[in-house]
C-alpha cells in the first residue's frame, strides 16, 4: 500500500484482528458445545463455523500481508 | 480493564462475558498499538493531514465507505428500517450510489488535479477566502458536532446494552481516539475505518444470516411481517410511493428523487469534506476516481447488515418497538432493534464481536471527524488567516494539539446533544445546513467558468441561512406570520403530515435551490475571474488525463456504469 513508507499493509492488521477474535470465538463455541448459550438458534452452533471462518481469513491475510513480504 | 468494565456494569440489555470482555480490550490494544507505530510515518503536513497521499484505491474506497459506516449510522438506519420499513435503503441505494459514482467520474478529477487538501481549499482556489472561510467555518462546527454526537449515542447504547457508566465510555472512547489520532493523523483514522469496515461486517452479519433461517427466508419474514403490522406495507421501496399516505414515511417519491438523490446525497457524498478526505489521500488521479466507485459498491451491499435486520426485527421480535420521546419502562426505542437482535442471536464470543464492531463504528466516526477538523482549521482556517507562513513542523504541530482540542470540545458536544430525541434526525439537520448548499457552490463552480467570487460568497450564505431557517420554522422554534410549524411543514413539503427524514429531504432541497438562484443572480450582477486563473478548477478550461489505452476493466467509467446497472437491478427486485 504503502511506496514511500514502507508501512506494513493494512490488510495486516485485519488479519491479526480476524486470527486473534477466531480463535477466542471458535474456542468458546467448543468450550460451550454441550452447554450452549441461551439464544435463539443455539444449536447451529454459530460462534463454531464462525470462528472458523474468522481463523481462515485471518492466516489469509496475515501470510498474503505480512511485514517484510517482497512485493513483484 | 476487564476488572474495571465489569465492576461498572450495573442494568444492562446483555451481559457480557470475560471473552467478550477480551475481544473488546484486543480492539483498543490494537488500534493504540496502530496509532504508536504510524506516528513516525506521521512527520510532514502531506503525512499527517493527506495520509502521504500513497493509499490505493481500494484502501481509499474502504476507507470512503467507511467514513460513514459509523455505529451512529447502522443503530439509526437499522430502527428507521423498523420504523419505515425497506424505504429506509434508499438513503444507501439511490440516495448513495449516483452521487458516489458522481464524485468518482466528474468530480474527483477537479478535486485531485488541484492537489487540494480539502473542500474548503477548493472553494479558497476557486471563490477566494470569504466563501472558504464560511465553509471552513461551519464544516468545524459540525465536525466537532459530530464528534459529538458519536461520543454521546455510543454512550447511551454502551449503557442501554451493557449498562456502562455514560461518562466512563466517553472519557474511555475519547482519550483511546484523541491518542490515536494526535499520534497518525489521516494514517490512523483510514487504518482504523479499514478494521472498522471488516469488524462491522463480521460482527453484524450473522443477524440477517440467522435471521432469514428462523423465518424461513425472505418470503416467510414478508409473512411475519404481515401478520404483526397487518394492512401495512414494510417491503416495497417504490410502489408505495405514489401518495405520501400509501407509506410509513409520509414521502412521495418526488421527495427521494430530488430531494434526497439529486440534492443531499449528492450533497454529502461530493463535498463533505469527511468522506471526501479519504479519496483525497489516493495516490493516483485513476485511484482517486475509482475509490468511490469501489466504495459504491460495498454500499450497496450495507442493506444486507442494516436494512435487513431492521426488518427482521418487524418479523421475529417479540415486542414493539416505539419512538424514543415517550418511552414507558420496559419499552424500547426504533434505534434498539440492531441491539435487540445481536443478543437475540449471539451468545459469548460473537456478541463481544458485535460490540467491539459497534465500539470501533463510534471511535472510527469521532476519529474522522477530528481528523478532518484538525485538517479544516490548520490549513482552511488557522494557516490563511492567523499565521501564513510557518514551517510545515508548525502546521503538523498545529494539527496534533487540533485533534486533543477537537476531541475535548466534542466531549463538550456530545453532553449538548442530549436535548435532541431523535439522533438520526439530529444528523439530518445538520447535513441540510451545511451540505446541502455547499454542493450548489461546488458545483456550480466546477462545471460555469462564469461563477464569480461574490457569487459563490453569497449563494453560499443564502443557502445556508435559509436552511437554518427551514428548520426552526417547520420545528415551531421561529414563530412568524402567525403559522403553526404544521403549517410550515405542509407549505414547504406540500404535506402537513410529512416525517423528519421526509422535512429534512424538503429543506435540503430549498436551501440548494435558494443557493443556486443567489449565486446566479449576484454572478450576473459580479465581474466575472480571467480564464488564466481558474485552469485546473473548471470543467471547460481543465485538461483531463484521458485513459485511451487503459483496458475495459481498468477503466473507471466502466465500473461507474456498472455500478449503477447494480442499482437499477436492486431497485426493480424490491420495487
Amino acid at each position: 500500500m504503502s511506496e514511500k513508507h514502507h508501512i506494513i499493509p493494512v490488510w495486516f492488521f485485519v488479519g491479526v484482528l480476524f486470527l486473534v477474535y477466531g480463535v477466542l470465538i471458535f474456542a468458546t463455541g467448543l468450550l460451550e458445545w454441550s452447554d450452549p448459550p441461551n439464544t435463539v438458534l443455539a444449536e447451529l452452533r454459530a460462534p463454531v463455523w464462525w470462528g472458523a471462518l474468522l481463523i481462515i481469513l485471518g492466516a489469509v491475510y496475515c501470510t498474503a500481508f505480512r511485514p517484510g513480504r517482497r512485493e513483484n | 480493564m476487564t476488572v474495571i468494565l465489569g465492576m461498572l456494569a450495573a442494568e444492562r440489555l446483555v451481559r457480557l462475558s470475560a471473552v467478550d470482555l477480551a475481544i473488546v480490550a484486543f480492539y483498543f490494544a490494537l488500534v493504540l498499538g496502530i496509532g504508536f507505530y504510524l506516528k513516525r510515518f506521521a512527520t510532514t503536513g502531506e503525512d499527517f493531514f493527506m495520509a502521504g497521499r500513497e493509499m490505493t484505491a481500494w484502501v481509499a474506497g474502504l476507507a470512503f465507505v467507511s467514513a460513514n459506516l459509523g455505529s451512529l449510522e447502522l443503530l439509526g438506519w437499522a430502527g428507521s428500517a423498523y420504523q419505515y420499513g425497506i424505504m429506509a435503503a434508499h438513503w444507501y441505494w439511490i440516495g448513495a450510489i449516483p452521487a458516489m459514482v458522481f464524485l468518482g467520474l466528474v468530480m474527483m478529477p477537479f478535486y485531485y488535479i488541484s492537489k487540494t487538501h480539502s473542500v474548503p481549499g477548493y472553494l479558497q482556489l476557486r471563490y477566494g477566502s470569504a466563501a472558504s472561510g464560511l465553509s471552513a467555518i461551519t464544516f468545524a462546527v459540525m465536525t466537532v458536532l459530530m464528534s459529538g454526537v458519536n461520543m454521546y449515542a455510543m454512550a447511551v447504547v454502551m449503557e442501554v446494552v451493557l449498562g456502562w457508566n455514560m461518562n466512563f465510555s466517553i472519557v474511555v472512547s475519547s482519550v483511546t481516539v484523541a491518542i490515536y489520532v494526535a499520534a497518525g493523523g489521516l494514517f490512523s483514522a483510514i487504518f482504523n475505518e479499514v478494521l472498522q469496515f471488516f469488524l462491522i461486517w463480521f460482527g453484524a452479519l450473522l443477524i440477517p444470516i440467522l435471521g432469514l433461517i428462523e423465518t424461513g427466508g425472505w418470503k416467510g419474514m414478508v409473512e411475519r411481517i404481515q401478520h404483526n403490522f397487518p394492512g401495512q406495507d414494510f417491503t416495497h421501496m417504490w410502489s408505495n410511493m405514489g401518495h405520501v399516505q400509501d407509506n410509513p414515511m409520509g414521502m412521495h417519491w418526488v421527495g427521494i428523487v430530488f430531494g434526497l438523490a439529486m440534492v443531499q446525497s449528492m450533497g454529502y457524498w461530493t463535498t463533505d469534506f469527511l468522506v471526501v478526505q479519504r479519496v483525497l489521500s489516493a495516490k493516483d488521479i485513476r485511484s482517486a476516481k475509482m475509490a468511490p466507485i469501489i466504495g459504491s459498491f460495498f454500499k450497496m451491499a450495507v442493506p444486507l447488515i442494516v436494512t435487513l435486520p431492521g426488518l427482521l426485527g418487524l418479523a421475529v421480535l417479540p415486542m414493539h418497538l416505539h419512538p424514543a420521546s415517550g418511552l414507558q419502562p420496559g419499552e424500547f426505542a426504533y434505534d434498539k432493534v440492531l441491539p435487540l437482535m445481536l443478543a437475540r442471536y449471539c451468545g459469548p464470543g460473537l456478541l463481544g464481536l458485535g460490540i467491539t464492531a459497534l465500539v470501533a463504528g463510534f471511535m472510527a466516526g469521532m476519529a474522522g471527524n477530528v481528523s478532518a477538523f484538525a485538517t479544516v482549521w490548520t490549513y482552511d482556517l488557522y494557516r490563511p488567516f492567523i499565521r501564513k507562513e510557518a514551517p510545515d513542523k508548525h502546521y503538523v504541530s498545529m494539527g496534533r494539539w487540533c485533534t486533543l482540542v477537537g476531541v475535548f470540545i466534542s466531549i463538550g458536544a456530545a453532553y449538548l446533544v442530549k436535548q435532541f430525541a431523535s439522533i438520526m434526525d439530529y444528523v439530518q439537520a445538520l447535513f441540510g445546513f451545511f451540505i446541502a448548499p455547499l454542493f450548489a457552490t461546488v458545483l456550480l463552480g466546477m462545471l460555469w467558468k462564469r461563477v464569480t467570487k461574490e457569487g459563490g460568497f453569497w449563494g453560499l450564505l443564502a443557502g445556508t441561512t435559509s436552511s437554518i431557517t427551514l428548520f426552526l420554522l417547520m420545528h415551531g422554534k421561529l414563530p412568524m406570520f402567525g403559522k403553526s410549524a404544521e403549517q410550515w411543514v405542509g407549505l414547504f413539503t406540500f404535506n402537513p403530515n410529512a416525517q423528519g427524514l421526509a422535512q429534512d429531504m424538503f429543506q435540503s432541497l430549498w436551501s440548494c435551490t435558494t443557493c443556486l438562484v443567489v449565486t446566479v443572480l449576484v454572478t450576473m450582477l459580479t465581474k466575472p475571474r480571467l480564464d488564466s486563473e481558474l485552469r485546473g478548477l473548471v470543467y471547460s478550461l481543465t485538461e483531463v488525463a484521458k485513459e485511451e489505452h487503459a483496458t475495459l476493466f481498468h477503466k473507471p467509467l466502466f465500473w461507474g456504469i456498472a455500478s449503477l446497472v447494480v442499482l437499477a437491478i436492486l431497485q426493480i427486485i424490491f420495487w
